[in-house]
Order: C-alpha cells, then sequence, then structure tokens
C-alpha cells in the first residue's frame, strides 16, 4: 500500500516537472488550444475587471482580445489568467500565459534580468500620490512620516524608495499584495498616502465611495511606460504582439474605426488598404489571416476607442489622453509605418 | 531479454517467489525509479533555465535591494542594503513571530486543555466551544479576520487610544510604548540581573541536594523570586536609576519615538498563537487523562498534597505524552508564520522569497534559499523536542 502511494506520488511529480516543457510555437500552441491565455491583473477598474456576468473587460483587456482576434478570429476566445504583481512574470514565464498585458512597466531588468520580451508601449504612465483630501497637504514633499500603502512586486515599491531618501524623507511602507487590498487600507486610514500609477490612482478612486473627498497630488515622480511582454525565445509570437498593438495605433492615427471599417476598406490611401489586408500579404507573412487588422479594428476597435471606452474622459476613471495621445496631436503614442 | 537462458529466467523467478528478496528486488526498483524522477526533473529545470537564459546562480544576494522594509525591530536595514540583509530581516521576522506564537499557544493552550477539564461546568463549556469554532476555521482565515479586524475597528492614529498615562497608545497602526533609554550605570544592572539569575540556580540546586539527604524542603521559588527581584533593585538604586523612557508623541503622520507593535505583526501573532493553542489544548487534555486516577489516589495515599501530586506525579507522567505532539504543533506554527504574507507582515517569505524574487527574477535561486530554511528552523525546533523528549521520559530500571 505505501509502495502503491508512493509511486503515484512519484507519477505525479513527474507529470507536472514535465508539463512546462515546450516553449516555442506559441502561435501554433494557441490556435491549438482555440483560446488565448492573457496575463492580467487581478482586477483594476477600467483596465482589467470582470463584469457582473463574469466576463473580463478593461483597457488592457481590450488589448488582449484584439490579439486573439488576430491570432483566433474571435475577440470572445480569450482566458484571463489573474496574477498579482508579484506572480506575473513567474506565470507568463512558465507559460501559465501566452501574453502579459497587465499595465507592467518596461524596465531594463525586467527585459533582461527577467527575460522577457517588450512589445512597445500602450500606456505611457508615472508614478503619483493619492490622499484624503482632509490631511490638507498639497505636495508630495510634505509626507515625511507618512504611512505609504504600495503593491509588493512592483516598480513603485523601488520608485518610492528612492523618492523618499533623495528628498531626506521617512516613510512606514505598508506592503499589500492586490490593488482591492491597498484600497481597503488607505480607506481604513492604515496608510495615509497610496501610492501606484497614476492610471490605478484614478481607477482606484474612481470606486471608492466619495470619489471627491481624495484628490491625486500634482507630483509624479517617475516614468512608467507600460506595455506587453511576451517570453524570451519565439520571435513570431513577439512579431505578432508589436504588430496588434500597431495595428490600433496606426488605425486611430489613419482614422480607421470600428465603425467605418467596412467603408474604408475601398479607400484609396495604399497604408489603410495595407493595414486592412486589401493589398498586400502582411498577414500572411505574420503567419495570420490576411484580414487580421481588419477583424482587430472591426471587433474591438482602435487605440482610441479603446482608451475613451474603458478609462476615456466620459467613463468614471475619467482619464485625458495626455500622454497617450498621438503623436500628430502632441502625445507619445506612435507607430512604425505599415510598409 | 526474449533469448534469455532456462537458468536465469528460472533464477530470477526463484528471487521473485522469496519473500525477502522480492521485498529487496522492490526496494531497488523503487529507488532506481525515484532517482530517475529527481534527475528528470533537474534536467528539466536547467533546460528550461537554459532555454529562457536564465543563469543559476546567488550572487544577486550582494545586489542593493533598493526596497524598503516597514518591519525591521533587530537590524538596521536600508533600501541600500542587500538582497542578503533583507532575507536576513525576513528571518529575523519569522523568528520573531514564531518564537512568541510558540511561547503564547503554549500558555493559552495549557490553560485551554485545564479549563477543558474543569469540573465546573460554564468553565469547561466556554473552552470547548472556543477550542472546537477556532481550530475548524483555516488558519489563513483567522489571520486575514483578525487583521480585518484590528484595522478597521481600531480607531485612526490621530485618533488613537490613550490606554495609559499619556504614554501608551492604541492605534490602527499599532500598539506604541514607550521604550527604554539604558544611560551609563545599566550596564552595572544588568550584571546585578545576571548575578541573581545564577545565584537562584545555584540555590536551587543546594535546596535539591539538601532534600535529597535530609528530606528538608525549602520555599525555593519564593527564595529564588526575592533574589532575582531584590539584587537588581538595589543595583538599580545604587547607580542613581539609570533608564529613562522614550514616550511616543504624535507628530505630523504618526507616532514619533518609543517602541510600536504593528498590526500585521499583532495579527499574525494572535492569530497563529490562538489557533495552535486550540490544538494543544486537546493534546494536553490528553496528556492528562491519560494518567491514570489511581496514581492520584496513590500520590494522596501517601500523603501528598494536591498540588504537590500535580507537580510530582500528574505533570511529569502527561509530558510523556504530550511533548511529541507539541513539537508538531511548534512545526506548523512557524510553517504557517509564511502565511504572514497575506497581511504583509515582512517576514522571509515576504522580503526574500516575495520581493526579492520579483525584483531580481530569481525564483529558483530564492524559493531553494527560503525552503532550505524553514527546513533548518523546523529542524532545530524538532531536535529541540527530541532532546526535551528524551530528559523527561520515564526513566526505566
Amino acid at each position: 500500500m505505501r509502495l502503491k502511494s508512493t509511486l503515484i506520488a512519484s507519477a505525479v511529480v513527474m507529470a507536472m516537472g514535465v508539463v512546462s516543457g515546450a516553449q516555442a510555437g506559441t502561435l501554433e500552441d494557441v490556435q491549438a488550444r482555440g483560446v488565448l491565455r492573457c496575463v492580467v491583473s487581478t482586477g483594476i477598474a477600467g483596465f482589467a475587471q470582470p463584469d457582473a456576468n463574469g466576463v473580463w473587460g478593461g483597457f488592457d483587456v481590450d488589448f488582449c482580445r484584439a490579439t486573439a482576434v488576430a491570432v483566433l478570429g474571435d475577440a470572445s476566445k480569450i482566458e484571463a489568467v489573474t496574477s498579482t504583481g508579484k506572480t506575473r512574470f513567474t506565470k507568463l514565464n512558465a507559460g501559465e500565459g501566452d501574453v502579459l498585458w497587465r499595465n507592467t512597466t518596461v524596465t531594463f531588468s525586467r527585459d533582461v534580468g527577467v527575460k522577457l520580451r517588450f512589445h512597445g508601449i500602450n500606456y505611457y504612465d508615472g508614478q503619483g500620490f493619492m490622499v484624503k483630501k482632509s490631511l490638507g497637504i498639497s505636495s508630495a514633499k510634505e509626507l515625511d512620516g507618512a504611512s505609504v500603502c504600495i503593491q509588493t512586486g512592483t516598480t513603485t515599491e523601488l520608485n518610492l524608495a528612492d523618492y523618499f531618501s533623495s528628498n531626506g524623507m521617512k516613510y512606514e511602507p505598508v506592503t499589500i499584495e492586490t490593488n482591492d487590498e491597498a484600497r481597503q487600507n488607505y480607506e481604513a486610514n492604515r496608510c495615509d498616502v497610496y501610492t501606484t500609477d497614476a492610471s490605478g490612482l484614478a481607477s482606484t478612486r474612481s470606486a471608492l465611495p466619495d470619489p471627491d473627498a481624495h484628490m491625486v497630488l500634482p507630483e509624479i515622480i517617475s516614468k512608467e511606460p507600460l506595455g506587453p511582454a511576451t517570453r524570451h525565445g519565439d520571435d513570431q509570437w513577439s512579431d505578432i504582439v508589436t504588430w496588434v498593438l500597431n495595428a490600433t495605433i496606426t488605425a486611430e492615427e489613419l482614422g480607421v474605426t470600428s465603425a467605418n471599417v467596412d467603408q474604408q476598406k475601398g479607400s484609396n490611401n495604399p497604408e489603410v488598404r495595407r493595414l486592412l489586408g486589401v493589398d498586400g500579404s502582411q498577414g500572411s507573412e505574420l503567419g495570420l489571416s490576411n484580414d487580421w487588422a481588419y477583424q482587430i479594428i472591426k471587433q474591438v476597435g482602435n487605440y482610441g476607442e479603446i482608451f475613451e471606452r474603458n478609462i476615456g474622459v466620459n467613463t468614471p476613471l475619467g482619464i485625458a489622453r495626455g500622454l497617450n495621445a498621438l503623436w500628430t496631436d502632441g502625445g507619445l503614442i506612435y507607430s512604425p509605418p505599415f510598409r | 531479454m526474449a533469448q534469455a537462458s532456462p537458468s536465469t529466467s528460472n533464477l530470477l523467478l526463484r528471487l521473485w517467489r522469496n519473500e525477502d528478496s522480492r521485498g529487496v528486488i522492490i526496494q531497488i526498483i523503487t529507488m532506481v525509479v525515484l532517482f530517475t524522477l529527481i534527475a528528470a526533473i533537474a534536467r528539466n529545470v536547467v533546460i528550461n533555465l537554459a532555454e529562457v537564459g536564465k543563469e543559476f546562480s546567488f550572487g544577486f544576494l550582494n545586489w542593493p535591494a533598493a526596497y524598503d522594509i516597514g518591519f525591521s525591530p533587530f537590524i538596521e536595514y536600508t533600501n541600500q542594503s542587500s538582497h542578503l540583509r533583507a532575507a536576513v530581516v525576513g528571518l529575523l521576522n519569522t523568528l520573531l513571530v514564531a518564537v512568541c506564537g510558540c511561547a503564547l499557544a503554549s500558555v493559552l493552550g495549557f490553560t485551554l486543555g485545564i479549563m477543558r477539564l474543569s469540573r465546573n461546568w460554564l468553565v469547561s463549556k466556554i473552552a470547548y466551544v472556543f477550542v472546537e469554532f477556532m481550530r475548524n476555521v483555516p488558519v489563513l482565515i483567522h489571520i486575514l479576520a483578525f487583521y480585518a479586524l484590528v484595522v478597521t475597528l481600531l480607531p485612526p492614529v490621530k485618533k488613537a487610544i490613550d490606554v495609559g498615562a499619556g504614554a501608551f497608545f492604541l492605534s490602527n497602526r499599532g500598539f506604541y510604548t514607550p521604550s527604554p533609554i539604558f544611560e551609563p550605570g545599566a550596564a552595572i544592572v544588568g550584571f546585578a540581573i545576571i548575578l541573581a539569575i545564577i545565584l537562584a540556580v545555584g540555590f536551587r540546586r543546594w535546596a535539591k541536594q539538601v532534600q535529597d539527604r535530609t528530606g528538608k524542603a525549602y520555599p525555593i521559588f519564593w527564595i529564588s523570586a526575592t533574589i532575582i527581584i531584590t539584587l537588581p533593585g538595589i543595583a538599580f538604586v545604587a547607580t542613581g536609576m539609570p533608564l529613562s523612557w522614550d514616550i511616543p508623541v504624535l507628530k505630523g503622520f504618526n507616532f514619533k519615538g518609543g517602541m510600536a507593535i504593528k498590526p500585521e505583526f499583532l495579527a499574525l501573532w494572535l492569530a497563529l498563537s490562538y489557533y495552535t493553542a486550540c490544538f494543544i489544548a486537546e493534546i494536553v487534555r490528553a496528556g492528562i487523562l491519560a494518567v491514570s486516577h489511581g496514581q492520584t489516589e496513590a500520590a494522596h495515599a501517601l500523603g501528598l498534597q494536591n498540588n504537590r501530586t500535580l507537580q510530582l506525579i500528574i505533570i511529569p507522567q502527561a509530558l510523556r505524552v504530550i511533548v511529541p505532539p507539541l513539537c508538531s504543533q511548534y512545526l506548523n506554527l512557524t510553517k504557517n508564520s509564511s502565511l504572514a504574507i497575506a497581511i504583509g507582515y515582512m517576514d522571509i517569505t515576504a522580503t526574500l522569497g516575495g520581493i526579492s524574487l520579483m525584483q531580481t527574477g530569481k525564483e529558483m535561486e530564492t524559493m531553494i534559499i527560503v525552503m532550505g530554511v524553514y527546513l533548518v528552523i523546523s529542524l532545530t525546533i524538532s531536535s529541540f523536542m527530541n532532546w526535551f523528549n528524551q530528559r523527561i521520559k520515564l526513566t526505566e530500571r
């Protein structure tokens, strides 16, 4: 009996050891599976959150859907692999997710040390501080001695340490795992300040019972370029993710929207025709169908539509385009040409 | 294989039919399978790491950690310290909660266990309900619930409750107490304390010897206590009271000065303690019930009073039953302390196995260290308890 259970246990261990084998050929894996697994956050309003029916939506999730459209032709064929700030890269590198669309800052150490491949920026962010208006402070320089809620395993944790020590200030870090826990601690006054990316602060503030009682301080203490990531070692997959993002941006730049995309197929603009797969063979060069970008715009929309729908000024988050406007409008969002 | 000669297959068959040799064969096969599995897993790890281009090395321990730790009561730590130092801070925090937890769980557990045995109906039922309720809810839920309770029920720091003479404050950011400041001369008092303890131990030995020889019993406890209190007391007064207190004062966002017991520590410590105490209570109850009533009657017949009976007859025999399972409860508590991560208490799982892992991307290395650390802690506890068990074991002649 004991021998038998030992053998069973060994077999289980062996099975676990072997599972994480295959790496390359992500595209084939996803197409064979019929569903795209995206690593997303555990829930940040506007960026990645399930609705009442358990259907995931949000800015990052829409980019995940766009990727699914490109690869599988269907925006609904996604599976959200939720992860905390701490587990996200392990999940990606262990093969639990195919691609990471999870407000993740691109940094040197993540690109080189954690062995990720980043594919451009879908949101230019910066770290800010949110405080209760009743504290009566107006600048982050007045935060000496404060208790600060911070999500563990993030770049913000390191920026925070740098900012306080370079300004000669002390603070008590209150480390938490998820955005929701941070909100609870902040609401209960366990901490005076909540710090994360300004987009995350806007999202958290919108979810508080009385958003007007809270303010985001003017200081932005870091550059947080957020973008998608994949594992090392699959160049084709990397190209696909890169150009899914670029397709949404180019579509906005060219004025192609989900509403007029059918009409635009008849456009005279050669770049529109190449993007939508009317001319050329860009889709098949990527290993996708030739109308992949057309389907993305049709089913999900262009960059501007994704932005406005989830986090724009008419949503509870109310984030203006700012740095995330197209380069033609004075922002930083810029795609290499489809040529 | 197919062409094996009849004599060889005959031999194998004979070996297989023999019960002893069959046992050996099965063991050999099991070992081969086991080691093949381990080798396969190790190989898989190496290949997978190589495939993503990760180097296996512990050099990252010397890199600056770059993050802050909110709770480092024992050693100095800044964000410029190394990952190794962050790991040590975490390890000390783990040990702190483990030691405090085991101590409190033992006291609570023994109390509850004895309450359960009480002839008073109310006392015994209270203990019964408490034990059954607490030990049947997962410890993680206890920790989260306790933390939520501390953070939401206690007032924010600006409205902290003054629980004693303007020096002790309770808020949802912790329990603030004055911290001692030692002035020159405090060393003499410290020396006096050590001396008093040595004297008390010496006296105890001597009194035992006298009792063995003559039967005369001294009130050891009271005399030792007098020595330990008066000697340092005299030294303290003689050196001009070389001790003052740093009293916490609310300044800006938080209290400055004094000591703070953080809610994260408090929640983890208390939740682990009362959860484990419930198991200990049952172990204690079983241990005491295991000593037959005849022992008590015999002791009474010899003229021993109730408390002496308990001290000399019941407890020593009950301990033999109590200690081995008690050891596994201590181990459980220590390992459960890694749940600290759920509420942001910075133990070794949270520092090295959490933030350092994330910031350096060294999953394999950090996890190996963390596992090794827990293994060493557990084995240390185990061997101590084994030693203790050996000591209190019934001497058989």
